[in-house]
């Protein structure tokens, strides 16, 4: 009766060896298994706890940054503000432990203010960008465009522009701290990779962010809160790049307004994109994201290491995204 | 009557509603600043704020057909950098360079946007990485002399019956952009891409040439602008232009133009760009009245408020328009 | 004089299942013909040829004498085949000049000359008696304008046949009495028109001729003054009259004494639904019939509250006001399964066992985390009642056929328990087998006190599931049939006439 073939048997999915469904699944692991390679064989020194630590000190920002991105972008939206909201966080997070902000009682509760409320702060700024998304309908990059802007400017009104240089050892354990002989960043970057791919997957809220980008009419007629899923995973991108933040300023022993975080929005969609997530909605993968950091990270080192220079790692990188989308786009196709 | 109410709404704000924010910001720095219409003040912002121009003309027209350029600030430095290397032979190399750069880049999005079929937004993000990954190649790493010996400085530093140059190519820039999209098939046909891409096919017109033009067109002006960028400060500058793309936009949707394409005015991208200038400009007066002291920071905040009032604006009418259809 | 369109013997296959066999249609000079089918009756198809859209697998176009065959919608366009489609393809944003001249632009001195394009775009619409300032934006003007507009359009570029794909589906009355002149004086200059509607009226009030498709085969050429209502109804649904098929009598006493689950009444929406009221008691499978654009998808999206009433009240158990959003009645014990399977229902990337505990999901968690091995328990019990055939609950749905995926849809309502379940178009696009499947199911639930809502295209199921039948015509409520009253014949009177019981239905 009906225009299009509908009568079809019902499908088995055998195990398909396709190649194109095998390199869109599985293509970031074999890139990234065989940079390891090719950097075992050909890059001295490559298997050293020092490269290891070089390289995820690296990663650990955008990583954390780029989970928060992969279910924005798994809804379907997108948040250019990552990059501000770190600064706001690095901003604050000196202002507070300095005392400069309000007396201390004590300098151990400015620490854990320290830690706790711009990371809040974020959050919240976080939920606004959902707020204007689904209050006032702004298209995502629009509305999160906004707070790029300002964002770095209130980070920059906050500290007047100046460089907060400190030494907290207590604030900066997030950063320079070790965990196991590993740097405590790489281990609370794993936590929280670890513990979104775990709510992606196994609870309800992470299976009605992946409805909510796979037919979000579908979603709604089906009585998911799509308003809310919306709200909360901005926030969680805010939180995230609040925790981010003070991550590069402990590192640095130093906040500087107008150079934290800044590009990192894109450092963040092109982990999201190289790890598989698909970038319209519907499909994310957590983990995926953590290797497509570490793709574009390992392609720099191994470009450094091998005398190429890093401007020319950028154009590597570029086309790694290209490349990445592309096989991505093919495989659906 | 309420519908064509809405729609009259619509076009005045998205046509006048920036030019009279324009002239009311201009008015009120004339009324409270000693020499804020004195010609010293508006020629320098004139000058600094062509590139600007130049930048968000071509994003102008990539979002009219509902795209966007993430790569424009990262052309501009690759076309500055080009233009200084090439500066020792001249005006017209180092601005025929600089434009071929930029070109080249437009060239390169429009292929990965529509042959490979790869998102604009993400297309773009690659070419921002790759030019900048060029220019700091050709640059090696560092700020690029202008040679001072031709006439290339001219470009950014001279002026022409006492206007600056830079602002006079922004003003042809306009001029021919604004005759090309009232004026031509061509400019029609960006924005009927804009307005219902399917429609536009079904009605037999070219629609994926029309899509890779602008984004070919934004390119060369990015690269244009960086040419000037070169002149202006005497030097080509690899690591300038971060953050351009995102000001571009910022001034194209302050300027009325919709973000989902098929609206769009080059005169009011023009005023957004003057109107986002001039808060940096007031609020060196504000300061140096002496009343208060804000910091240049808040310019971004104010920046940032603004867009978000436009946005919020139009978030209303639109809806408000497509209630009444409904 | 030989007819200006010939289309004779048109076959095509989709993927081996045909949507026309040996269709044909013939259109004569200045002759206004009325194109007229059921749901994948194979009318779109049919235009789509024509347009150049699809390639037949055989048979042969003859246009003005000559074989054609078209390349694309453009290339047709060339010849002076033009569309107007059901959606208006313009541009809303531009003004009314570019969507008249956008293509075919006048030039001056190599620029466009604006002042020639608005001389003829109003020169254009003066045809039609049209006076508007053509230098605004088509969207400033209602939909019937805009309509003019792409008419307009299509005789500016010398069309000779003008097709019309539901023109009025958005029209008022007044501005549908606008399109008829249009078309009227279209007829007078020459010009041919292809006119698709599912109003019966207009039909009667504008066409000459009539080509009635079913089941992709061309079952009924009349002159429309020569065909009654109701032999063009029973030759477009294909059912004998004398034929009656109801025997549901039994449950239907049942269900007569108890109070409604489901009251609805005066509801309205847009221009779609003006005045519809209905109920449904607990155990009862009610029927919405009514020919497309009768306002019986709209009034159930009210119900579910997917869209908003403007007027009108739904009481459901405790809650006497229309749900704000589907959420809300779905707690209240509704389910809602969609007419679009594709962008309403699935969730293409999903697995099956996702797709079938999407609503029920929040019940199955224990603090937000799902319950993996109770979930699985209910799908494996859902897919073996359903008979749902995949290949295991974790086999993506967009895999299936369209009658497993719709199986699925109806398992994620049923797993939830409701109270009441609107079906809209259960069994459009899938195989014999699973609409029996799923209206045996439909039936066998009822019977256990569920509260049924059934929209189809499909006559004959409705009438046989149905208890009652609610009757919507052009967006008001014209009968309520029960009990022996129920039967096709019944139903088709009063799609074509809607005055059965016109004084219990005016005050509801």
């Amino acid at each position: 009766m009906a225009d299009t073939a509908t009568t079809l048997p019902p499908a088995r999915s055998q195990p398909r060896l396709d190649p194109r469904g095998v390199l869109t699944r599985y293509g970031a692991w074999v890139a990234l298994a065989l940079l390891i390679l090719f950097n075992l064989a050909f890059t001295p020194n490559f298997a050293t706890w020092q490269t290891l630590n070089v390289n995820l000190t690296q990663v650990c920002s955008i990583v954390i940054v780029g989970v928060g991105m992969t279910l924005v972008i798994a809804t379907g939206g997108i948040d250019l503000s990552v990059g501000s909201l770190m600064a706001i966080a690095g901003a604050l997070a000196p202002l507070i432990f300095l005392g400069n902000l309000f007396p201390l009682p004590h300098p151990y509760v400015g620490i854990a203010l320290a830690f706790v409320v711009p990371v809040l702060v974020a959050g919240a700024f976080g939920w606004f960008n959902g707020w204007l998304i689904t209050r006032l309908r702004i298209q995502p990059i629009i509305a999160t465009l906004v707070l790029f802007i300002a964002g770095r400017g209130i980070a920059q009104v906050m500290t007047n522009g100046n460089l907060q240089v400190f030494k907290v050892p207590e604030f900066q354990y997030i950063g320079l701290g070790r965990l196991f002989g590993l740097p405590f960043q790489a281990v609370l970057m794993v936590v929280i990779v670890l513990a979104a791919a775990w709510m992606l997957k196994r609870t309800v809220f992470g299976r009605q962010i992946l409805a909510v980008g796979g037919n979000e009419r579908a979603a709604r007629l089906s009585g998911i809160p799509v308003v809310s899923v919306k709200r909360r995973v901005y926030m969680i991108s805010g939180l995230l790049s609040g925790i981010a933040g003070l991550i590069v300023i402990a590192r640095n022993s130093a906040a500087d307004a107008n150079l934290v975080g800044l590009g990192m929005e894109l450092d963040a969609i092109a982990a999201v994109a190289v790890g598989g997530t698909l970038l319209t909605g519907g499909r994310a993968t957590v983990i995926g994201t953590l290797v497509g950091a570490l793709i574009i990270q390992l392609v720099r080192y191994t470009l450094l290491a091998n005398g190429v220079p890093d401007a020319a790692a950028l154009i590597a990188k570029a086309a790694i995204i290209v490349l990445a989308v592309w096989v991505q786009r093919q495989g659906r196709s | 009557m309420a519908r064509l109410n809405t729609a009259q709404l619509f076009r005045g704000v998205g046509r006048y509603g920036v030019l009279l924010a324009l002239l009311a910001l201009l008015l009120f720095g004339w009324l409270r600043y000693e020499n804020f219409l004195g010609s010293f003040n508006i020629l320098t912002v004139l000058r600094y704020n062509s590139m600007f121009a130049l930048v968000a003309l071509g994003m102008c027209f990539v979002i009219i057909t509902g795209g966007i350029d993430l790569s424009v600030g990262s052309t501009a430095a690759l076309g500055s950098v080009v233009a200084a290397l090439l500066s020792p032979y001249g005006l017209l190399p180092g601005l025929l360079g600089g434009l071929a750069a930029g070109l080249a880049v437009g060239l390169i999005n429009a292929f990965v946007i529509i042959r490979l079929n790869v998102l604009p937004f993400i297309a773009t993000l690659a070419t921002m990485l790759a030019a900048s990954g060029c220019a700091l190649l050709l640059a090696d790493n560092q700020s690029v002399s202008v040679s001072y010996d031709t006439a290339f400085i001219e470009i950014g530093q001279g002026d022409f019956l006492g206007f600056p140059i830079p602002a006079w190519i922004a003003l042809a820039a306009y001029l021919a952009g604004s005759l090309v999209l009232n004026f031509t098939a061509f400019g029609r046909t960006v924005l009927a891409v804009g307005g219902n891409e399917d429609a536009t096919r079904l009605m037999g017109l070219p629609t994926t040439r029309v899509k890779a033009a602008v984004y070919i067109l934004s390119g060369a002006l990015a690269g244009l602008a960086g040419v000037i960028l070169a002149a202006q400060f005497g030097a080509g500058q690899p690591i300038e232009g971060v953050g351009w793309e995102l000001f571009a936009i910022a001034s194209v949707v302050v300027g009325g133009t919709l973000l989902t394409g098929g609206v769009g005015s080059v005169g009011s991208t023009l005023a957004g760009v003057l109107l986002l200038g001039l808060i940096f400009n007031i609020l060196n007066f504000e300061n140096g009245l002496g009343w208060i002291s804000l910091s240049a920071y808040w310019q971004s905040v104010i920046r940032g408020a603004l867009l978000l009032l436009v946005v919020a604006i139009q978030a209303r009418l639109v809806a408000r328009t497509e209630e009444s259809h409904a | 004089m030989t007819p200006l369109l010939s289309m004779r013997e048109i076959d095509k296959r989709f993927a081996g299942v045909p949507a026309l066999v040996s269709a044909s249609l013939e259109v004569g000079r200045g002759e206004v013909h009325a194109l007229i089918g059921q749901n994948g009756a194979g009318k779109s198809t049919m235009i789509k040829i024509l347009t150049g859209y699809y390639t037949k697998d055989a048979g042969e176009i003859l246009f003005d004498g000559r074989p054609v065959e078209f390349s694309s919608p453009q290339d047709a366009q060339r010849s002076g085949i033009s569309t107007i489609y059901q959606e208006i393809n313009l541009v809303p944003y531009r003004s009314v000049t570019e969507n008249i001249c956008l293509g075919r632009e006048r030039r001056r001195f190599g620029l466009l000359d604006w002042r020639a394009m608005h001389a003829e775009a109003e020169a254009l619409l003066a045809r039609f008696d049209i006076h508007i300032d053509v230098r605004r934006p088509l969207m400033a003007y209602p939909t019937a304008v805009q309509q003019m507009v792409a008419i307009a359009r299509a005789i500016g570029f010398e069309a000779r046949l003008v097709i019309m794909d539901e023109p009025t589906s958005s029209l008022d009355e007044k501005e549908v009495e606008v399109l008829f002149d249009v078309i009227r004086q279209l007829k007078q200059v020459g010009v041919s028109v292809i006119f698709v509607s599912h109003k019966l009226d207009e039909l009667y009030a504008v066409c000459d001729r009539i080509t009635i498709m079913r089941d992709g085969r061309t079952v009924r050429v009349a002159e429309m003054s020569e065909l009654s209502k109701l032999d063009l109804i029973t030759a477009m649904l294909g059912r004998e009259l004398d034929r009656v098929l109801h025997d549901a009598a039994a449950h239907r006493a049942a269900a007569a004494s108890q109070d409604a689950l489901l009251k609805v009444a005066h509801l309205a929406v847009g221009r779609k639904v003006r005045d519809v009221s209905f109920d449904i008691r607990p155990g009862e499978i009610v029927g919405l019939a009514g020919l497309l654009g009768s306002g019986r998808t709209e009034s159930a999206r009210v119900v579910f509250g997917a869209d908003r009433a403007e007027a009108g009240t739904v009481d459901f158990g405790s809650v006497h006001e229309p749900a704000a959003e589907p959420a809300e009645a779905i707690r209240a014990g509704m389910g809602f399964l969609s007419e679009d399977r594709k962008l309403e229902g699935i969730i293409p990337d999903m697995s099956v066992r996702e797709n079938l505990i999407l609503a029920l999901m929040p019940q199955l968690a224990r603090r937000g985390i799902v319950d993996d091995a109770r979930s699985r328990e209910i799908v494996d019990r859902f897919i073996q009642r359903l008979g749902i055939r995949c290949s295991g609950p974790e086999q993506p749905i967009r895999e299936l056929s369209g009658g497993n995926q719709q199986k699925v849809l109806l398992a994620r309502w049923l797993c939830m328990n409701p109270r009441l379940l609107i079906l809209d178009e259960p069994t459009r696009g899938i195989d014999v087998g699973a609409k029996a499947e799923i209206l045996n199911l439909v039936r066998e639930l009822a019977g256990q006190g569920l509260g049924v809502l059934m929209i189809s295209s499909e006559l004959e199921e409705v009438v046989e599931a149905a208890s009652r039948i609610f009757v919507l015509r052009d967006g008001r409520s014209v009968a309520e049939l029960t009990g022996d009253q129920v039967s096709e014949q019944a139903v088709m009177a009063a799609m074509a006439h809607g005055h059965d019981q016109p004084e219990e239905m005016a005050h509801g």
